[in-house]
């Protein structure tokens, strides 16, 4: 099983890479927490699931591609 | 589908009118409504020098399309247009256009103003400026 996991803007410098991939996570909160040591997640993160907008809670599965990334400011 | 996402400068004018120009229903265009962003050199008392636009590339372009869908959905509209930067910007360059066309004045304006205020919210670009006092990323939306 192996789970795309994309960090973006301020939330890629943070991190300090734009990308990585897990094995295994079962929601997109427990894909949060494998990669970042179980940091407290940002009040304002977004999250998406196969580029649709998803909640943490929300159950990932084997190929899903997880976004996580700060407010949107395009326009 | 009328969306492009472009990493060089353009003119938002030039698009328009070719746009117009070259769609086989302009004959029934009554209306144009129109939308340009354009980088300030100002924010929150600072001076900003430059912009990069980030994006997530595959998600922008089904949000633009999906947007253009949901417009064409809600209004009566015969054409549509929405062109997005991503890059390195400079004050003055045009960061998004907007043109909607219809036979009636009320869908081309009302689309045009629920399209930008929608992409505005949902589709993941993100601003990083290039400030006077350092680079800052852009965490929030103006009121209007």
């Amino acid at each position: 099983m192996t789970i795309h996991v994309k960090f973006f803007a301020s939330l890629r410098e943070k991190m300090g890479h734009a990308e990585l991939t897990l094995s295994s996570a079962a929601s997109a909160a427990d894909v949060w927490a494998q990669s970042t040591d179980s940091a407290t997640p940002p009040d304002n993160m977004l999250v998406a699931i196969n580029l649709e907008y998803a909640q943490l809670d929300d159950a990932v599965h084997e190929g899903d591609e997880v976004a996580f990334f700060p407010p949107v400011t395009g326009g | 589908m009328a969306t492009r996402i472009l990493d060089q400068t353009f003119d938002p004018w030039h698009a328009f009118a070719q746009h117009q120009q070259s769609h086989a229903e302009a004959n029934k265009f009554g209306a144009t409504a129109t939308f340009v962003g354009t980088m300030r050199d100002f924010n929150d008392e600072d001076t900003v020098q430059s912009m990069l636009l980030e994006h997530y590339p595959e998600m922008t372009a089904r949000y633009l399309e999906q947007l253009e869908q949901d417009a064409r959905q809600r209004w009566d509209l015969l054409a549509c247009l929405i062109i997005h930067r991503v890059g390195d910007i400079h004050p003055n360059d045009p960061i998004v256009a907007i043109a909607c066309w219809s036979a009636h004045r009320r869908a081309a304006l009302d689309a045009c103003a629920w399209l930008i205020e929608t992409l505005k919210h949902q589709a993941p670009f993100w601003k990083k400026e290039m400030r006077q006092q350092g680079a800052y990323w852009v965490e929030k939306n103006t009121e209007g």
